[in-house]
C-alpha cells in the first residue's frame, strides 16, 4: 500500500531574524523541498505615498530617508534629481561632486550590511562584526557632515543642507587607505570560503531573460550577466563625467546568476566606488552649496519619471504637479519591491536552507518594499 | 533608438483607433494615451517589435486624476463623482535604449484595465498596488488581492482623493 503524502504550508516570519524585517514567507513543502513560496508584505506600510500629497516638496526629503534606510541618501538623491529636472533646476559643480561622493560612500556602507548579512544567515557570523566595524567609518562621516548616521535629510532640492566638514576631504582618504586591504581580508574570509561557496553556487539560478521581464535591477539583474547601471545607462548628476567598471557575474564558482554571483557583484562594485570617490575628492570645486536653492518651490503642472541606481537597483519617483506647493502624486518605484518578486521564481525545487540564501543575496529593505 | 513621436506613429499605423493621443505639453516626458481595453495587445507589440523592443516595464502607477465634480459631505470631506482614474506605464528599451511613457484612463465608477500580466511580469505586484490603493481591476491578472493594506480592510481605497479614514478597524479605533 501507497503512503498517503500531502504538502504543508510553513510560514516563514513575520518574525524571522533572516527576513530582515517584517515579512512573511508561505512556503509549500514536500518534506524539505520548495514546492512553492509566497510573499506577504504589508506589515511597515506607513502610507509615504499618501503622506507626500499633503506636504510640500521640500518636506517629503526627510520621509524618503525612511524608504530605504541603509541607503538614505541614495533615496534623497533620487527624489531631488527628480524635482530638479521638474522645476529645471542646474545645482552647483560643488554640489554635484558632493552629491555622488555621498551617494557611492552610502553604497559601500549598504553594501557591506547586504554581504555581512548574507553571510550571517548562513553560518559566518564573523565577517560580519568586521564589515560593521568598516560601515561605521562611512557612518562617522556621515555624523560629521549633517548629524545623522542613518537619517540625514541631506540633498536638498537645488542643494544640501550642510557644507561639508573641514576635515571630511582627510577623513574620506584614510577611509579608502583604510578600506582596501579590508576587501582583501573579507574575500579570504567568506567570498573564497569552500563553506560558503558551497551554500550560494548554483542557487537560485537567476537566467537573464527571467531576470529583464520580472524588471530586476541592479545586483540582481547584474549578477545574471547583464551589465545594466543606470549610472551608465541613464546618466545622471555628473556620472558620465567619470571613469568606472560595471561588474557582473560571470559564473566564477557555478552557474551565472546565482546566489554566489549575485553576492560578488556586490564586492566588485565596492572597489568601483572607492575608485569614483578618488576621482572626486581632491578636485571638490569651491562655491555655496545652498546658492540655487529656489525661494519658493512651486514646479510647473507636469509629469517626471527620474531614476537613480541606488544599491539595491533602480530607484524611479513618478511625480505629477498640478502646479500646487504640494506633489498631486508621488510614487515610487523601489528596487527591493520588484526583486523580492522572484522569491517565488527562485525558490522552486530547492531545499528550506536556501531559501534564506536566496533571500540573503536579494538583499530587500521592507522599508522601502512596504512604504 | 526612437522618440516619442516615432512610436506614436508606427503605434498609430498599426492600431489605429485604439491610439488615443500625444500629450506634448509636459516639460519632460511626452505621453501616449491608449485604450485601457487593448493595452495588454499594444503591449505585446512594444515588446516584440524589431525596432521598439520594450522589454521592461519600469513602473506602473495608478493615478486618482480628480477631475469629476466635487460635493462636501456633512464633515466636510471631499466626495469626487465622474472623472477618471489613470494607470501610467513607464517603458525603457535595454536592447534599443529608448523610452516612453503610456497612459490609460478609466472611469472612477467603474474602473476596469486589461492586464499586462503576460506581457511583463513586473506588473504583477504593480497592478495589485493599484488595485489595492486605488480600486483599479485588472482583467485577466490571475491573482488581484490587497498587498501593502491588510486583507481585510473595508474602508476603501487609500489613495484616491476622497479616501476618508474609517473609525474602526477590527473593533479598533483608528485615529489616534
Amino acid at each position: 500500500m501507497a503512503l498517503k503524502t500531502e504538502t504543508m504550508v510553513l510560514n516563514m516570519g513575520p518574525q524571522h531574524p533572516s527576513t530582515h524585517g517584517v515579512l512573511r514567507l508561505e512556503l509549500e513543502i514536500e518534506g524539505e523541498l520548495i514546492i512553492s513560496v509566497k510573499p506577504h508584505i504589508g506589515y511597515l506600510h506607513r502610507c509615504f505615498e499618501k503622506h507626500a500629497e499633503a506636504m510640500s516638496y521640500p518636506q517629503v526629503v526627510p520621509y524618503t530617508d525612511r524608504l530605504d534606510y541603509l541607503a538614505s541618501m541614495g533615496n534623497n538623491f533620487g527624489y531631488v534629481v527628480a524635482a530638479e529636472k521638474l522645476m529645471g533646476i542646474q545645482v552647483s559643480e560643488r554640489v554635484e561632486y558632493i552629491r555622488v561622493i555621498m551617494a557611492e560612500l552610502q553604497r559601500i556602507a549598504s553594501h557591506l550590511v547586504a554581504i555581512a548579512t548574507n553571510g550571517a544567515d548562513i553560518g559566518a557570523l564573523t565577517p560580519f562584526l568586521y564589515l560593521f566595524r568598516d560601515r561605521e567609518y562611512i557612518l562617522s562621516l556621515f555624523e560629521m557632515t549633517c548629524g545623522g548616521r542613518m537619517l540625514y535629510n541631506y540633498m536638498w532640492i537645488g542643494g544640501l543642507s550642510h557644507d561639508i566638514h573641514p576635515d571630511f576631504v582627510r577623513k574620506t582618504k584614510e577611509f579608502i587607505k583604510h578600506f582596501r586591504p579590508t576587501v582583501v581580508e573579507l574575500n579570504n574570509l567568506l567570498t573564497f570560503n569552500k563553506i560558503f561557496i558551497e551554500r550560494t553556487a548554483n542557487i537560485g539560478v537567476l537566467p537573464l531573460d527571467t531576470a529583464i521581464n520580472f524588471g530586476a535591477s541592479g545586483p540582481v539583474l547584474r549578477g545574471s550577466g547583464l551589465a545594466f547601471d543606470v549610472r551608465k545607462e541613464d546618466p545622471y548628476s555628473i556620472y558620465n563625467r567619470l571613469d568606472f567598471e560595471i561588474p557582473t557575474g560571470k559564473g566564477l564558482v557555478g552557474t551565472v546568476g546565482d546566489c554566489w554571483d549575485r553576492y560578488y557583484v556586490r564586492v566588485l562594485e565596492m572597489e568601483q566606488s572607492l575608485r569614483i570617490i578618488e576621482q572626486l575628492i581632491d578636485n571638490i570645486p569651491e562655491g555655496d552649496v545652498q546658492s540655487a536653492i529656489p525661494k519658493r518651490i512651486k514646479p510647473p503642472k507636469g509629469t517626471v519619471y527620474s531614476r537613480v541606481e541606488n544599491p539595491r537597483g533602480e530607484l524611479g519617483y513618478f511625480i505629477i504637479s498640478d502646479g500646487n506647493l504640494n506633489p498631486f502624486r508621488v510614487k515610487v518605484r523601489a528596487p527591493s519591491f520588484v526583486n523580492l518578486e522572484l522569491m517565488g521564481e527562485l525558490s522552486k525545487g530547492h531545499l528550506v536552507a536556501d531559501v534564506i540564501a536566496i533571500l540573503g543575496s536579494l538583499d530587500i529593505v521592507l522599508g522601502e518594499i512596504d512604504r | 533608438m526612437k522618440n516619442s513621436e516615432e512610436i506614436f506613429e508606427l503605434l498609430k499605423k498599426e492600431f489605429g483607433e485604439m491610439i488615443l493621443g500625444l500629450d506634448k505639453d509636459t516639460p519632460v516626458d511626452p505621453i501616449i494615451s491608449i485604450d485601457p481595453m487593448q493595452v495588454h495587445k499594444i503591449g505585446a507589440f512594444l515588446r516584440d517589435n524589431e525596432d521598439l523592443k520594450f522589454d521592461s516595464l519600469m513602473v506602473l502607477s495608478g493615478v486618482d486624476d480628480a477631475n469629476g465634480t466635487k460635493t462636501k459631505d456633512e464633515d466636510g470631506t471631499d466626495v469626487i463623482s465622474g472623472g477618471t482614474l489613470s494607470v501610467y506605464y513607464h517603458l525603457h528599451s535595454t536592447i534599443q535604449k529608448h523610452k516612453i511613457t503610456i497612459k490609460v484612463s478609466t472611469s472612477r465608477e467603474n474602473p476596469e484595465v486589461e492586464s499586462v500580466y503576460n506581457v511583463w511580469r513586473t506588473s504583477d505586484w504593480h497592478e495589485r498596488e493599484a488595485f489595492d490603493m486605488f480600486g483599479i481591476i485588472f482583467k485577466n491578472h490571475p491573482d488581484l488581492r490587497r498587498i501593502l493594506m491588510p486583507y481585510d480592510w473595508e474602508a476603501g481605497f487609500p489613495l484616491r482623493k476622497d479616501y476618508k479614514n474609517p473609525e474602526f478597524y477590527q473593533g479598533m479605533k483608528v485615529p489616534y
